[in-house]
């Protein structure tokens, strides 16, 4: 079973899942993190308050969250299609990943703001900080270790996506969970992807873990 | 300095309406040190954040050396902002940076170049007491240490006036005698109008010029510490100067006297003479002393025999000996 042509498309599988992985949490943090942050300060208490923009950039977000990852996946192809000029490979699943990424992200980047004591930016507005100074210079900084944690969960979840590219021809690990293990029935060659897999997230998750603990000052040492 | 002129304040919620601040009108003087006090949900602090508009006031205007605030627009107002800073019951420092950079923050707002801004806020520290903490990140000070790094912060843009929202109600009473000192020492040495939201009436006493005393969102009564102190009008006033849960029982049905004892008085032994030259027992039912602005004041409430010749003795006496006295009511001290 394991001859050094498995090892081989093993090590093919490693590298092709951590470039989509990365590549695609990337993107969806470089679109996450701005439309987080407009939905948290366009909120009932938020810094620029504005109903409409919230609602609307709300349900975009909703509605894209609401599709399942294997729906979308399929449902976006002729998106990806003109994207990428494919829809077979780890490139072309880079955009339905940063497509279901995005808005989950957004969320993410949000909640970790509203965790944010009020009372800091109280105290910015106080000193007559701009919109703009209170997000560079308050939020981000003091959201920081949360959006740590936030960014290991997101980079685990789109590592799951990654893997149910395989059905529609995308590579990684999942494609040869899929076309090993699912269509010609090679148990093997499945467990030593899910360990594979479970490892890669072990690793993510403890890195996220320590770095954010490492730069929260909250936390006496 | 500042001047309030009819200022209201409603917040507007689904189902009803709350009027937090009702028609409330004063004037700050440059220099004082002005408190404003009530108990819990008075308006207190809405009414500090009308004054740099943290909260628009839905009524009245707000004048800062004469500019009516409601006429600014945001870059203005942010501007005026600058020369009114504010510290916080809950010192509201930036957690991931130290006590230096939290000083620095307001100057990086203001585009100060770097070194001039960390120079500044060493100078601040300093002023402070906390030169040696300033690589120190807030979870590593104590409540009153984080309290002077938010004093030194909001000092950083030179303001003239420094509004303190409940800034020592978080404190023991050691931190907050030493916080309020180091306020006084501002208010003397840079010149720095102070504006003490409390709920305390030791706050007020130890270093205010000028009381509002407020109740449900209007201000009951105001003027100087020692007048109010001396003769409180208001329920609210009393309740604050001398605690309900301290309230006197009355004994039998002799009238009741709030004695009140200026500088002077305080140190003789009044008390004393009265008895021996009234040749009347009286009963003490409750004392105290309070240094206000570096003077002895007291308080007395005495309950007289139930004997109008010898009543009549001691008002004579007190007339006399010039001490400020008041009847009370048994039920409304």
């Amino acid at each position: 079973m394991l001859n050094s042509g498995m090892l081989q498309t093993l090590l093919t599988g490693i590298l092709e899942t951590l470039y989509m992985v990365v590549v695609s949490t990337g993107i969806a943090y470089i679109i996450g993190i701005p439309v987080g942050i407009v939905l948290y300060i366009t909120s009932e208490n938020g810094i620029c308050r504005n109903k409409p923009i919230h609602i609307i950039l709300g349900t975009i977000v909703n509605l894209l969250r609401s599709v399942p990852f294997i729906v979308l996946l399929i449902a976006i192809l002729p998106f990806t299609r003109a994207v990428v000029g494919t829809t077979i490979g780890s490139t072309a699943t880079i955009v339905p990943l940063v497509v279901a990424a995005s808005p989950f992200v957004a969320r993410m980047v949000e909640s970790s703001l509203k965790e944010v004591n009020a009372g800091v930016i109280e105290a910015a507005e106080s000193m007559g900080a701009t919109p703009l100074q209170i997000i560079w210079k308050v939020l981000l900084p003091e959201a920081k270790p949360s959006l740590i944690v936030g960014s290991a969960i997101a980079i685990t979840t789109i590592l799951g996506y990654s893997a149910m590219a395989g059905f529609t021809g995308g590579g990684g690990l999942g494609a040869i969970a899929i076309n090993y293990g699912y269509y010609r029935y090679e148990d093997g060659v499945m467990l030593i992807t899910v360990l594979i897999l479970v490892v890669i997230v072990q690793i993510f998750q403890e890195v996220g873990m320590r770095v954010a603990f490492k730069t929260d000052k909250r936390i006496k040492r | 300095m500042i001047e309030l002129k009819n200022v209201s304040k409603t917040f507007q919620t689904a189902s009803n309406s709350v009027e937090a601040v009702r028609d409330v009108s004063l004037t700050i003087e440059k220099g004082d040190i002005y408190g404003i006090i009530g108990l819990s949900g008075a308006g207190k602090s809405t009414l500090v954040r009308c004054i740099n508009f943290l909260e628009r006031p839905t009524g009245g205007q707000v004048l800062f050396d004469g500019v009516n605030l409601a006429q600014l627009d945001r870059r203005a107002l942010g501007k005026t902002r600058k020369s009114m800073s504010m510290i916080f019951q809950s010192f509201n420092l930036l957690s991931q940076r130290t006590a230096l950079k939290n000083i620095c923050y307001p100057l990086e707002i203001s585009k100060i170049p770097r070194d001039r801004a960390v120079e500044k806020a060493r100078q601040l520290l300093k002023l402070v007491g906390l030169a040696d903490r300033e690589n120190a990140y807030p979870s590593q000070l104590s409540g009153g240490q984080q309290q002077r790094v938010a004093i030194a912060r909001a000092l950083a843009t030179d303001p003239q006036v420094l509004l303190c929202d409940e800034a020592t109600s978080a404190l023991d009473p050691n931190t907050t005698r030493s916080i309020l000192a180091l306020l006084r020492d501002i208010n003397q040495k840079l010149g720095v109008t102070i504006v003490v939201i409390t709920h305390e009436m030791k706050v007020v006493e130890q270093i205010c010029n000028k009381v509002a005393v407020m109740e449900a969102g209007q201000i009951v009564e105001c003027g100087p510490v020692r007048d109010v102190f001396l003769a409180p009008k208001s329920t609210v006033a009393r309740d604050l100067i001398l605690p309900k849960n301290e309230a006197v029982q009355k004994i039998d049905d002799g009238p009741l006297l709030r004695l009140v004892f200026d500088g002077q008085s305080a140190f003789s032994p009044v008390l004393s003479n009265l008895i021996l030259e009234c040749r009347t027992p009286v009963n003490i039912l409750q004392a105290n002393t309070q240094n206000i602005g570096g003077k002895m004041f007291g308080q007395m409430i005495l309950q007289l025999p139930n004997n109008s010749a010898s009543c009549a003795r001691v008002r004579t006496y007190l007339t006399e000996q010039k001490i400020q006295y008041s009847e009370e009511d048994a039920d409304q001290c």
